[in-house]
Protein backbone atom coordinates (compact mmCIF):
# COMPACT_ATOMS: atom_id res chain seq x y z
CA UNK A 1 0.00 0.00 0.00
CA UNK A 2 1.07 3.40 -0.84
CA UNK A 3 1.46 5.53 2.39
CA UNK A 4 2.54 8.66 0.58
CA UNK A 5 -0.87 10.32 0.37
CA UNK A 6 -1.46 10.01 3.33
CA UNK A 7 1.70 11.45 5.19
CA UNK A 8 1.83 14.23 2.48
CA UNK A 9 -1.76 15.60 3.30
CA UNK A 10 -1.80 14.95 7.14
CA UNK A 11 1.29 17.37 6.60
CA UNK A 12 -0.64 19.97 4.74
CA UNK A 13 -2.93 19.58 7.09
CA UNK A 14 -0.94 19.45 10.24
CA UNK A 15 0.95 22.88 8.52
CA UNK A 16 -2.88 24.75 8.22
CA UNK A 17 -2.90 24.49 11.90
CA UNK A 18 0.12 25.68 12.57
CA UNK A 19 -0.61 28.71 10.44
CA UNK A 20 -3.69 29.21 12.36
CA UNK A 21 -2.04 29.52 15.58
CA UNK A 22 0.91 31.64 14.24
CA UNK A 23 -1.32 34.19 12.40
CA UNK A 24 -4.54 34.23 14.88
CA UNK A 25 -3.36 32.78 17.85
CA UNK A 26 -6.47 30.33 17.62
CA UNK A 27 -6.94 26.62 17.48
CA UNK A 28 -8.21 24.77 14.36
CA UNK A 29 -10.97 23.24 14.87
CA UNK A 30 -13.63 23.13 12.40
CA UNK A 31 -17.01 22.35 14.28
CA UNK A 32 -16.15 25.23 16.73
CA UNK A 33 -15.67 27.45 13.67
CA UNK A 34 -18.56 26.68 12.06
CA UNK A 35 -21.07 26.61 15.59
CA UNK A 36 -19.40 30.02 15.94
CA UNK A 37 -21.65 31.25 13.22
CA UNK A 38 -25.14 29.97 15.37
CA UNK A 39 -26.73 32.33 17.58
CA UNK A 40 -26.43 34.08 20.07
CA UNK A 41 -24.36 36.51 17.70
CA UNK A 42 -20.66 36.62 18.19
CA UNK A 43 -17.89 38.88 17.22
CA UNK A 44 -14.73 37.82 15.61
CA UNK A 45 -16.33 35.66 12.22
CA UNK A 46 -14.16 36.89 9.54
CA UNK A 47 -11.05 34.85 10.22
CA UNK A 48 -13.32 31.65 10.38
CA UNK A 49 -15.46 32.81 7.47
CA UNK A 50 -12.16 33.31 5.14
CA UNK A 51 -11.02 29.74 6.58
CA UNK A 52 -14.07 28.01 5.65
CA UNK A 53 -13.97 29.51 2.36
CA UNK A 54 -10.57 28.49 1.91
CA UNK A 55 -11.50 24.65 3.08
CA UNK A 56 -15.00 24.81 0.09
CA UNK A 57 -12.96 26.15 -2.60
CA UNK A 58 -10.08 23.82 -2.62
CA UNK A 59 -11.72 20.79 -4.01
CA UNK A 60 -13.31 22.96 -6.81
CA UNK A 61 -10.20 24.51 -7.48
CA UNK A 62 -8.66 20.65 -7.51
CA UNK A 63 -11.23 19.74 -9.91
CA UNK A 64 -10.54 22.67 -12.50
CA UNK A 65 -7.10 21.99 -12.13
CA UNK A 66 -6.89 18.24 -12.37
CA UNK A 67 -9.72 17.74 -14.63
CA UNK A 68 -11.72 15.35 -12.33
CA UNK A 69 -13.69 16.13 -9.01
CA UNK A 70 -11.99 14.62 -5.85
CA UNK A 71 -13.12 11.13 -5.28
CA UNK A 72 -16.13 11.34 -3.15
CA UNK A 73 -18.55 8.45 -2.08
CA UNK A 74 -21.35 8.70 -0.03
CA UNK A 75 -23.12 5.57 0.65
CA UNK A 76 -25.95 6.59 3.24
CA UNK A 77 -30.01 7.54 2.31
CA UNK A 78 -31.41 10.52 3.75
CA UNK A 79 -32.14 9.30 7.23
CA UNK A 80 -28.92 8.31 7.79
CA UNK A 81 -27.92 11.94 6.87
CA UNK A 82 -30.06 13.64 8.99
CA UNK A 83 -29.43 11.66 12.31
CA UNK A 84 -25.58 11.25 11.84
CA UNK A 85 -25.65 15.12 10.60
CA UNK A 86 -27.70 15.97 13.74
CA UNK A 87 -25.43 13.72 16.53
CA UNK A 88 -22.13 14.82 14.97
CA UNK A 89 -23.54 18.58 15.38
CA UNK A 90 -24.81 18.21 18.78
CA UNK A 91 -21.39 16.05 20.02
CA UNK A 92 -18.88 18.21 18.38
CA UNK A 93 -20.37 21.35 20.47
CA UNK A 94 -21.12 19.00 23.56
CA UNK A 95 -17.82 17.81 23.73
CA UNK A 96 -15.84 20.89 22.05
CA UNK A 97 -14.58 19.80 19.40
CA UNK A 98 -14.06 17.37 16.23
CA UNK A 99 -11.53 14.94 14.69
CA UNK A 100 -9.66 18.49 13.99
CA UNK A 101 -10.11 20.32 17.33
CA UNK A 102 -8.97 17.45 19.45
CA UNK A 103 -7.43 14.92 16.92
CA UNK A 104 -5.10 17.09 15.37
CA UNK A 105 -4.81 20.10 17.53
CA UNK A 106 -6.00 18.53 20.88
CA UNK A 107 -2.88 15.70 20.77
CA UNK A 108 -0.23 17.79 18.98
CA UNK A 109 -0.89 19.35 22.86
CA UNK A 110 -1.08 16.80 24.33
CA UNK A 111 -4.32 18.37 26.14
CA UNK A 112 -6.02 15.35 28.74
CA UNK A 113 -9.34 16.46 27.67
CA UNK A 114 -8.86 15.92 24.00
CA UNK A 115 -6.97 12.58 24.35
CA UNK A 116 -9.90 11.54 25.99
CA UNK A 117 -12.35 12.54 23.75
CA UNK A 118 -10.28 10.96 20.67
CA UNK A 119 -10.13 7.97 21.97
CA UNK A 120 -13.97 8.25 22.97
CA UNK A 121 -15.25 8.99 19.28
CA UNK A 122 -12.50 6.70 17.94
CA UNK A 123 -13.89 3.70 19.98
CA UNK A 124 -17.20 4.45 19.16
CA UNK A 125 -16.94 5.20 15.15
CA UNK A 126 -15.04 2.53 15.05
CA UNK A 127 -18.26 0.30 17.11
CA UNK A 128 -20.84 1.81 14.58
CA UNK A 129 -19.10 0.84 11.79
CA UNK A 130 -18.82 -2.75 13.22
CA UNK A 131 -22.63 -2.97 13.74
CA UNK A 132 -23.44 -1.36 10.78
CA UNK A 133 -21.49 -3.57 8.45
CA UNK A 134 -20.71 -6.50 10.43
CA UNK A 135 -23.85 -7.14 12.45
CA UNK A 136 -26.70 -5.23 11.46
CA UNK A 137 -25.94 -6.82 7.22
CA UNK A 138 -24.67 -9.21 8.54
CA UNK B 1 -1.98 39.21 4.79
CA UNK B 2 -3.84 37.78 8.34
CA UNK B 3 -6.77 37.59 6.28
CA UNK B 4 -4.63 35.94 3.16
CA UNK B 5 -2.88 33.19 5.22
CA UNK B 6 -6.38 32.24 7.05
CA UNK B 7 -8.02 31.99 3.91
CA UNK B 8 -4.37 29.81 2.62
CA UNK B 9 -4.91 27.78 5.82
CA UNK B 10 -8.16 26.64 5.30
CA UNK B 11 -6.95 25.56 1.47
CA UNK B 12 -4.06 23.47 2.61
CA UNK B 13 -6.28 21.55 5.06
CA UNK B 14 -8.81 20.82 2.48
CA UNK B 15 -5.85 20.13 0.15
CA UNK B 16 -4.81 17.80 2.63
CA UNK B 17 -8.02 15.99 3.02
CA UNK B 18 -8.55 15.73 -1.08
CA UNK B 19 -5.09 14.09 -1.45
CA UNK B 20 -5.10 12.18 2.13
CA UNK B 21 -8.31 10.91 0.62
CA UNK B 22 -10.09 11.65 3.51
CA UNK B 23 -12.58 13.53 2.07
CA UNK B 24 -14.26 10.49 0.94
CA UNK B 25 -16.63 9.59 3.73
CA UNK B 26 -16.39 5.88 1.93
CA UNK B 27 -12.88 5.64 2.43
CA UNK B 28 -12.86 7.01 5.99
CA UNK B 29 -15.63 4.30 6.82
CA UNK B 30 -12.83 1.71 5.45
CA UNK B 31 -10.52 2.94 7.63
CA UNK B 32 -13.01 2.65 10.53
CA UNK B 33 -13.50 -0.89 9.84
CA UNK B 34 -11.09 -2.44 11.62
CA UNK B 35 -12.64 -5.44 12.11
CA UNK B 36 -13.34 -6.05 8.19
CA UNK B 37 -11.55 -4.42 4.96
CA UNK B 38 -9.58 -2.49 7.29
CA UNK B 39 -7.61 0.70 5.14
CA UNK B 40 -5.44 2.02 8.26
CA UNK B 41 -4.20 4.59 5.99
CA UNK B 42 -5.98 7.02 7.53
CA UNK B 43 -3.97 6.57 10.42
CA UNK B 44 -1.00 7.93 8.50
CA UNK B 45 -3.09 11.33 7.67
CA UNK B 46 -3.84 11.65 11.66
CA UNK B 47 -0.39 10.70 12.71
CA UNK B 48 1.31 13.29 9.83
CA UNK B 49 -1.06 15.98 11.15
CA UNK B 50 -0.33 15.78 14.76
CA UNK B 51 3.52 15.18 14.41
CA UNK B 52 4.36 18.57 12.04
CA UNK B 53 1.42 20.28 14.00
CA UNK B 54 3.61 19.08 17.30
CA UNK B 55 6.68 20.61 16.30
CA UNK B 56 5.30 23.72 14.70
CA UNK B 57 3.62 24.65 18.02
CA UNK B 58 7.17 24.30 20.29
CA UNK B 59 8.54 26.96 17.43
CA UNK B 60 5.35 29.10 17.05
CA UNK B 61 4.64 28.85 21.18
CA UNK B 62 8.33 30.64 21.77
CA UNK B 63 7.06 33.89 20.67
CA UNK B 64 4.99 36.07 22.93
CA UNK B 65 2.38 36.31 20.50
CA UNK B 66 0.87 35.08 17.27
CA UNK B 67 1.77 37.87 14.23
CA UNK B 68 -1.67 39.35 13.79
CA UNK B 69 -3.48 38.95 16.96
CA UNK B 70 -2.73 40.37 20.93
CA UNK B 71 -2.00 36.88 22.44
CA UNK B 72 -2.35 33.25 21.58
CA UNK B 73 -6.48 31.64 22.62
CA UNK B 74 -5.27 27.50 24.03
CA UNK B 75 -7.72 26.18 25.72
CA UNK B 76 -6.92 25.88 29.66
CA UNK B 77 -9.45 23.56 30.70
CA UNK B 78 -7.82 20.10 31.61
CA UNK B 79 -11.10 18.73 34.04
CA UNK B 80 -12.75 15.50 32.32
CA UNK B 81 -16.82 15.97 32.62
CA UNK B 82 -19.53 13.92 31.52
CA UNK B 83 -20.19 16.41 28.48
CA UNK B 84 -16.84 15.96 27.08
CA UNK B 85 -17.32 12.21 27.02
CA UNK B 86 -21.22 11.83 25.97
CA UNK B 87 -20.22 14.48 23.18
CA UNK B 88 -17.45 12.61 21.81
CA UNK B 89 -19.02 9.59 21.82
CA UNK B 90 -21.92 10.80 20.15
CA UNK B 91 -19.92 12.65 17.83
CA UNK B 92 -18.18 9.05 17.26
CA UNK B 93 -21.47 7.12 16.23
CA UNK B 94 -22.65 9.82 14.06
CA UNK B 95 -19.12 9.58 12.05
CA UNK B 96 -19.10 5.48 11.93
CA UNK B 97 -22.80 5.81 10.46
CA UNK B 98 -21.92 8.34 7.49
CA UNK B 99 -18.02 8.70 7.20
CA UNK B 100 -18.25 12.65 7.35
CA UNK B 101 -16.73 14.93 10.28
CA UNK B 102 -17.03 18.45 10.24
CA UNK B 103 -14.12 19.90 7.86
CA UNK B 104 -14.68 16.88 5.29
CA UNK B 105 -18.33 18.01 5.43
CA UNK B 106 -17.53 21.56 4.02
CA UNK B 107 -15.05 20.65 1.45
CA UNK B 108 -17.54 18.00 0.16
CA UNK B 109 -20.19 20.15 -0.12
CA UNK B 110 -18.86 22.09 -3.61
CA UNK B 111 -18.43 18.36 -5.05
CA UNK B 112 -21.39 16.48 -3.72
CA UNK B 113 -23.72 19.41 -2.70
CA UNK B 114 -26.77 16.93 -2.61
CA UNK B 115 -26.29 14.28 0.00
CA UNK B 116 -23.57 16.70 1.90
CA UNK B 117 -26.29 19.53 2.19
CA UNK B 118 -28.80 17.10 3.97
CA UNK B 119 -25.76 16.04 6.32
CA UNK B 120 -24.77 20.02 7.12
CA UNK B 121 -27.88 20.98 7.59
CA UNK B 122 -29.03 18.06 10.16
CA UNK B 123 -25.04 19.27 11.29
CA UNK B 124 -26.36 23.28 12.02
CA UNK B 125 -29.41 22.46 14.02
CA UNK B 126 -27.67 19.54 16.11
CA UNK B 127 -24.92 22.56 17.15
CA UNK B 128 -27.82 24.80 17.75
CA UNK B 129 -29.71 22.44 19.81
CA UNK B 130 -26.18 21.69 22.18
CA UNK B 131 -25.66 25.46 22.27
CA UNK B 132 -29.02 26.28 23.25
CA UNK B 133 -29.19 22.96 25.60
CA UNK B 134 -25.73 24.21 27.15
CA UNK B 135 -26.38 27.85 27.33
CA UNK B 136 -29.88 26.81 29.61
CA UNK B 137 -28.39 24.06 31.85
CA UNK B 138 -25.57 24.23 34.55
CA UNK B 139 -22.52 21.39 33.86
Amino acid sequence: MNYFPALLGGSMIGLAAIIVMATNGRIMGVSGIIAHFLPPPAQDWSWRLLFLAGVFLAPLTYWLVIGEPPLIIINANTPLLLSAGFIVGFGTVLGSGCTSGHGVCGLARISPRSVVATVTFMLTAILTVYILRHVLRG
Amino acid sequence: MQWFSIFLAGFLFSTGLIISGMINPQKVLNFLDVFGAWDPSLAFVMFAAIFVNAIGLRLILRRKSPLFSAKFSIPTRTDINARLIIGAAGFGIGWGIVGFCPGPAVAAVGIAPAKTLIFIAAMLVGMYTAKFWTQHTSN
